[in-house]
């Protein structure tokens, strides 16, 4: 059967596209070839069939906070390596080459900004950097932001996007979840409201923790969400699973999650839910 | 009829042979006593030779051993008296985590734990240990009525971890985990956990936050399975082998002397010789007595400072830099 196998293999190619670097994009969801110039105009969705491209953190701020007023908070925290942690790279190694490729201490950033001039804490989580795994600086962050929420009576937004707890840093990561629940309980004993904005993905640890603790939980377009993963689900059940499972559709169906807002809304909204609560614009 | 696990094998053949003596006509003999009892003393040199020795992969088939006591095995030795509650009151009840009312030593108190379930057919209908959200739920509302009645909280930890199933993910497996974390965290009634067999991740720690963490002497406790963690990282087509699982379980530094080293767990409680499946009573006494010192040190403190001194030592843990 050689000879069949190498001309599937040469069709293929034939239909490969090739595609000059930098000025398409290709949407993976519906493989559509968008400009680039079209793409960035959409905020990285997919003008075809709305699909949602992980952004990272920096852009994530910029998109959602007013221009110039976000101002970082303890943007030194940066990983160790407790368990001197080996696999087919030590963990020290894993951090190092993590913070270079994406210029980030860690997977999630936090400070204080305003969102249409309303005050906020804002967190945001980088997926490029270890999957958006939590370890101990992303709790620690977490807990920080939370922190300033109570301190400042400014609501707390946190925008999530993780595979699950940062399995390098074993049981440190798994106390993280309780450690950041519980300073979220604290939160929610006063009137400052935490809006969860899920993006995709948002697994495991990170979802079984803050992410679903929000007052209102927001989920982006399509966004897959969920405790354990598909393959995992799938592994334990083998049945096949329905085709929207763990999609942010699928979990507003459930009753999960408040709702699903496009990326283009996510700054409106989040700031009319925030107007409603009584939260107004700081007083020059 | 007992079970053996791999590296328990040279005690097996020496049990065997101490029961055929006992089929024996000429049991009564005082030789065949005799050589029974060099063979038992035999057995419990090996058996202690074994458990020194143990690799943390070893430790984490040791924590499964299809004979570890199991919630259910601890509350009949454990406790007077004890009455099981059932239900989240919105969708069923879970039989993977029990719990209810019971008296330790005539202290009332309310006692949860997973629970594996013993032969296939129970195993099948416990789910092997592993909750739905359900199971969480049930918990919770379990535990804010003893909060309610002052009545401390006792949590028995055996789970490989909570279930990765198509009805969990609908009805909200990470909304009760999470749940479960931020309320145990507010309740102000006396906690104390401890980890009997396997404490899997996600799923143990929804019954974890607690204001005393104990481990049994060769339970384990785990942001993952070495199977998973191996899984993830070792991304090739090849079946994955125990060699892989036991590096993996080397790595995540996943034993009750690991966690203890790192400050994580309050205690560690020795279990007998061989592993607590050798001696339930004994290892339930064990256990008794530290839920009992734990109970007096918990007691009588004002509910408030019990919730900030929790949240405290949860607030402490992580290592960074900054």
């Amino acid at each position: 059967m050689g000879w069949f196998k190498k001309t599937t293999k040469d069709s293929l190619e034939e239909k490969k596209v090739k595609i000059p670097e930098g000025l398409w994009v290709k949407c993976p969801s519906c493989k559509e070839i968008i400009y680039r110039k079209e793409f960035d105009k959409n905020l990285k969705v997919c003008p075809k069939c709305n699909y949602h491209f992980r952004i990272g953190a920096n852009e994530r701020i910029h998109l959602t906070v007013d221009g110039g007023s976000f101002i970082e908070l303890c943007p030194g925290l940066s990983p160790v390596d407790p368990l001197e942690f080996e696999d087919t790279m030590s963990y020290e190694e894993r951090i190092t080459s993590n913070q270079e490729k994406t210029r980030l201490k860690d997977a999630m950033s936090i400070g204080i900004a305003t969102i249409n001039k309303l005050p906020v804490v804002i967190a945001v989580m980088d997926f490029s950097f270890m999957g958006g795994s939590m370890g101990s600086v992303v709790g620690e962050k977490v807990v920080r932001a939370v922190e300033a929420s109570f301190e400042t009576n400014y609501p707390l937004i946190i925008f999530t996007s993780s595979g699950g707890a940062r399995m390098q840093e074993g049981i440190f990561s798994l106390m993280q979840m309780a450690k950041v629940s519980a300073a979220i309980g604290r939160l929610k004993e006063i009137a400052v409201a935490y809006i969860s904005v899920l993006t995709d993905p948002t697994f495991g640890g990170v979802s079984a923790s803050f992410a679903m603790l929000g007052d209102i939980i927001i989920a982006e377009p399509k966004s897959l969400i969920g405790f354990a993963g598909a393959r995992v689900i799938q592994q334990t059940i083998k049945q096949q699973l329905p085709e929207d499972f763990q999609q942010a559709e699928f979990l507003l169906k459930k009753g999960l999650i408040d709702m699903v807002v496009h990326r283009r809304e996510m700054k409106m909204r989040i700031s009319n839910i925030l107007k409603m609560f009584g939260f107004c614009p700081l007083k020059k | 009829m007992r079970n053996y696990i791999d590296f328990e094998k040279p005690i097996e053949e020496i049990e065997r042979k101490i029961d055929e003596l006992k089929q024996l006509k000429g049991y009564g003999d005082k030789k065949v006593i005799e050589e029974i009892e060099v063979l038992e003393k035999e057995a419990k040199e090996r058996s202690r030779q074994i458990i020194e020795n143990l690799t943390p992969w070893q430790q984490c088939l040791l924590a499964r051993h299809p004979d570890r006591p199991y919630t259910l095995d601890y509350i009949k030795a454990i406790t007077e008296e004890f009455i099981e509650l059932h239900g989240d009151r919105r969708f069923s009840d879970d039989p993977a985590i029990v719990g209810g009312l019971c008296r330790i030593d005539g202290i009332p108190a309310m006692l949860i734990g997973h629970q594996k379930g013993r032969g296939t057919k129970e195993r099948i209908q416990r789910n092997f240990g592993q909750p739905h959200p359900e199971g969480y739920r049930k918990a919770l509302r379990i535990m804010k009525l003893a909060e309610r009645f002052h009545i401390p909280i006792v949590t028995l930890i055996d789970t490989p971890g909570a279930f990765p199933g198509v009805g969990s993910e609908e009805r909200g497996q990470s909304e009760a985990i999470a749940t479960n974390l931020m309320e145990m965290s507010l309740l102000k009634t006396p906690i104390v956990s401890i980890v009997i067999g396997e404490g899997g991740s996600g799923g143990a720690l929804a019954l974890t936050v607690a204001d005393r963490l104990f481990m049994l002497q060769y339970s384990i406790y785990s942001v993952i399975s070495p199977e998973g963690c191996a899984a993830i990282l070792l991304k090739n087509d090849k079946p994955l082998t125990q060699e892989d699982f036991a590096k993996a379980a080397n790595s995540l530094k996943l034993t009750a002397q690991h966690l203890q080293n790192y400050g994580i767990t309050d205690d560690i409680i020795e279990e007998p010789q061989g592993g607590a499946h050798r001696n339930v009573e004994e290892t339930a006494r064990n256990i008794k007595r530290f839920i009992l010192s734990s109970f007096e040190e918990l007691h009588g403190i004002d509910p408030f400072v019990l919730v900030e001194k929790r949240y405290k030592k949860l607030r402490a843990i992580g290592v960074f830099l900054e």
